[in-house]
């Protein structure tokens, strides 16, 4: 029992402990904590303005956060000391709540860029035009990608279902550690939805984790969590199994907000 | 510049006009000789270009004319091949070849040629002797000699040039490829004139390529008139490389017939000193005028495009692009005229600059200018001046790829918007590699010259 615990101790891939950051001069986040092993799906849920996007942007390094406070490591390296390309390398990914539109970049030299920058990272020869193509292939094929998407420029003119398959699509690429999944499900109709969580669920494997960031518990039907995690003012106020989600769908966040 | 020193450098043109009219009028042909009095005329009256003519607000062309240049009135005896000494950024490129070095055709092998359909391509001088009907009708005719200064100067003293002609219905197979050499031992003040006649339903490709090949400095001051007859199609590409202490005044003039389609792309990937001016007159209805530019600038470089489209008469569309981007301390400036007659209903006209500048220092001025007098019209114009955005530069770095590199992606894609307008394909994609080379700052300008002077 000991040795387990000792073990599955040691095998933790994300520890943010006592994490606090601001946006300008206002504290968003105030006392995060929070680890998650390979294997496990984690869902972060909180009514608007709770921090979720903001504690997926320190952990992807976007600079407009700033952290006050804590730290975030990751496989035992110190997350906050790299530039946001490092950690992309390093195996954290973010699919974006709103992916920008990048006019004039194609998406076959997005990715081919994206790809050979890891395995560059790896000490791994580039693929060749030829290879990458065929890992494109078959990638677009897993999650069901069509292949208008990667014709055209980044999300040039995509709809805001497309966008979010096209997140997914770039997470299949680049194979990441750990998924962060900024309210993935918003805009998405109930097929977009189960197309993308298929992806998902699809790329899951038990080196890997993903945390989910939802408002609705329905994203959860599909990609379904180990740990719900409530996120209100800054703070997780509540950790359980996924029940806390549909208890959390029946009672709403006034429930929370009542310090319950 | 002060004012005695400018009225200098207008007396020494007129002066070296006078002194060596005899050299100039027997290197040149009788028909081209005959406008150079009026023209000279003209330029004693007006002289060069300075910062209170509203055209040239944002280059100070009197500073490019304030070095010590040579002029030749005779074409070099040149030994070697010029092959040995230059090739050309595009190889694979299958075009049927036309060399002008320092302003002077060079015979390949002949002075003149007619190609398998007709076409003709040569030095002006001997196709004015050759077609003399058809000089009489498109020399001099569009050319601004009375308003602008340096168009008056090239007509006075401008000896060769490059001769194209399309015959009626013919469609150019082969792109014709002009390019234009500079070579000298000593700074160079270069003046050539262009004429490219294409008859009713003919079509064709030019590509015009400036090249200098020599670590001297040189004016290189080009009159280009093209008459595009009622249901023809022209491409007109023109690519600038040229290295620092180049530079380039071109004037083009461009008419367009009834039903003609036009298609104009300046790339001004390197040089010292650029300035552009393209006038292009939709003379018939249904006629199609695209005018697309390219400028990438940095350290002190300067690019000036100036384009004034004339809707003359109804049902007429033109398109206007022009992107670029700024870098170091360079400047440019974009003057988009756009005039629709009074009678020329049913216009569609657009036009759209954008600027990305890369440092707080880089200075780009734009200047739409729509002058419309028709009622029943559809216009519009448009002028963005910024930075690299930030998110989409993020949402690159999120993905792994390095800030530089996401840089380099960024502002490929946005020229590539111009680029992508070259319709020959192996031509596109040799430009895109250019392009992406001058970015990354690998762009060699002297082009496998053996003197490697950059």
């Amino acid at each position: 029992m000991v040795k387990y615990y000792l073990q599955n101790k040691l095998n933790v891939m994300l520890v943010i402990k006592d994490l606090h950051a601001k946006i300008n001069d206002k504290e968003i986040l105030k006392g995060i904590n929070l680890e998650v092993k390979p294997g496990e799906v984690h869902a972060i849920m909180g009514p608007n303005g709770s921090g979720k996007s903001t504690l997926a942007s320190v952990l992807t390094g976007r600079e407009l956060v700033e952290v006050t406070h804590g730290s975030v490591t990751f496989n035992g390296k110190d997350v906050l000391e790299m530039p946001a390309e490092v950690r992309s390398r390093e195996g954290i990914f973010l699919s974006f709540q709103y992916p920008v539109e990048i006019p004039g970049v194609s998406m076959v030299n997005f990715m081919k860029a994206a790809v050979n920058e890891h395995r560059k990272y790896r000490n791994l020869e580039p693929l060749s035009a030829s290879d990458f193509l065929k890992l494109l292939r078959e990638r677009k094929e897993l999650v069901e990608i069509d292949s208008a998407l990667t014709n055209r420029s980044v999300n040039e003119g995509f709809s805001g279902g497309e966008k979010k398959k096209n997140e997914i699509f770039q997470m299949a690429m680049l194979e990441p550690k750990l998924s962060i999944l900024d309210e993935t499900d918003s805009g998405l109709d109930i097929d977009a939805l189960r197309v993308v969580a298929n992806g998902v669920n699809k790329l899951k494997t038990a080196n890997n984790a993903t945390i989910v960031i939802t408002h609705y518990q329905r994203l959860l039907d599909y990609i379904v969590p180990d740990f719900v995690h409530i996120l209100y003012n800054g703070r997780i106020v509540k950790s359980s199994g996924k029940e806390l989600a549909l208890e959390l769908e029946e009672k709403g966040y006034d429930w929370i907000k009542n310090g319950n | 510049m002060s004012k005695t020193a400018t009225q200098n450098i207008k007396d020494e043109m007129v002066n070296l006009y006078l002194d060596n009219l005899d050299l100039i009028s027997e290197g040149s042909s009788a028909l081209m000789n005959h406008h150079r009095e009026e023209a000279i005329q003209n330029f004693r009256i007006l002289g060069l270009p300075n910062q209170k003519n509203e055209k040239y607000k944002y280059s100070k062309i009197e500073s490019i004319f304030s070095y010590e240049y040579e002029k030749y009135f005779a074409p070099k005896n040149i030994t070697f091949k010029v092959e040995d000494i230059f090739r050309c950024d595009i190889p694979e490129l299958d075009t049927h070849l036309a060399l002008v070095l320092n302003g002077f055709y060079l015979p390949n092998p002949n002075r003149l040629q007619t190609l398998e359909n007709g076409v003709v391509v040569g030095s002006v001088i001997d196709a004015a002797a050759k077609y003399p009907h058809l000089f009489e009708k498109h020399y001099n005719i569009q050319a601004e000699n009375n308003t602008d200064g340096l168009v008056a100067l090239n007509t006075a003293f401008a000896q060769d040039g490059v001769f194209i002609y399309v015959p009626k219905g013919v469609v150019c197979t082969k792109p014709i490829q002009i390019i234009n050499l500079l070579m000298s031992d000593e700074n160079l003040l270069v003046q050539y004139r262009n004429l490219i006649v294409l008859e009713e339903s003919s079509q064709a490709n030019v590509l015009v390529c400036d090249h200098s090949l020599s670590p001297k400095r040189f004016i290189s001051n080009v009159v280009t008139e093209i008459a595009v007859g009622a249901n023809a199609q022209l491409e007109f590409v023109k690519m600038q490389n040229e290295h620092n202490d180049s530079n380039q005044l071109t004037h083009t003039y461009v008419k367009l017939e009834r039903d003609s389609k036009v298609v104009s792309n300046v790339l001004s990937l390197h040089g010292g000193f650029i300035r552009n001016n393209l006038n292009m007159q939709l003379a018939g209805e249904g006629a199609d005028a695209h005018a697309y530019g390219l400028y990438l600038t940095d350290r002190t470089q300067h690019t000036d495009n100036y384009t004034f489209i004339d809707h003359a008469v109804p049902n007429c569309t033109s398109n206007e692009l022009y992107k670029g981007i700024l870098d170091d301390q360079a400047t440019g400036a974009f003057n988009g005229r756009i005039l629709v007659r009074r009678d020329a209903q049913k216009t569609q006209a657009y036009q759209s600059n954008n600027n990305l500048l890369l440092t707080a220092d880089a200075k780009m001025n734009t200047k739409p200018q729509l002058e419309i007098y028709a009622d029943d019209v559809k216009c519009s114009h448009g002028a963005t001046i910024g930075q690299i955005d930030y998110d989409a530069l993020f949402y690159m770095r999120a993905r792994g790829i390095g800030e530089r590199e996401a840089k380099l992606l960024l502002m490929f894609g946005f020229a590539h918007e111009v680029v992508k307008r070259v319709s020959i394909e192996s031509l596109r994609e040799r430009v895109d590699d250019l392009v992406n080379k001058r970015l990354r700052g690998e762009l060699s300008r002297c082009h496998n010259c053996p003197m490697h002077c950059c």
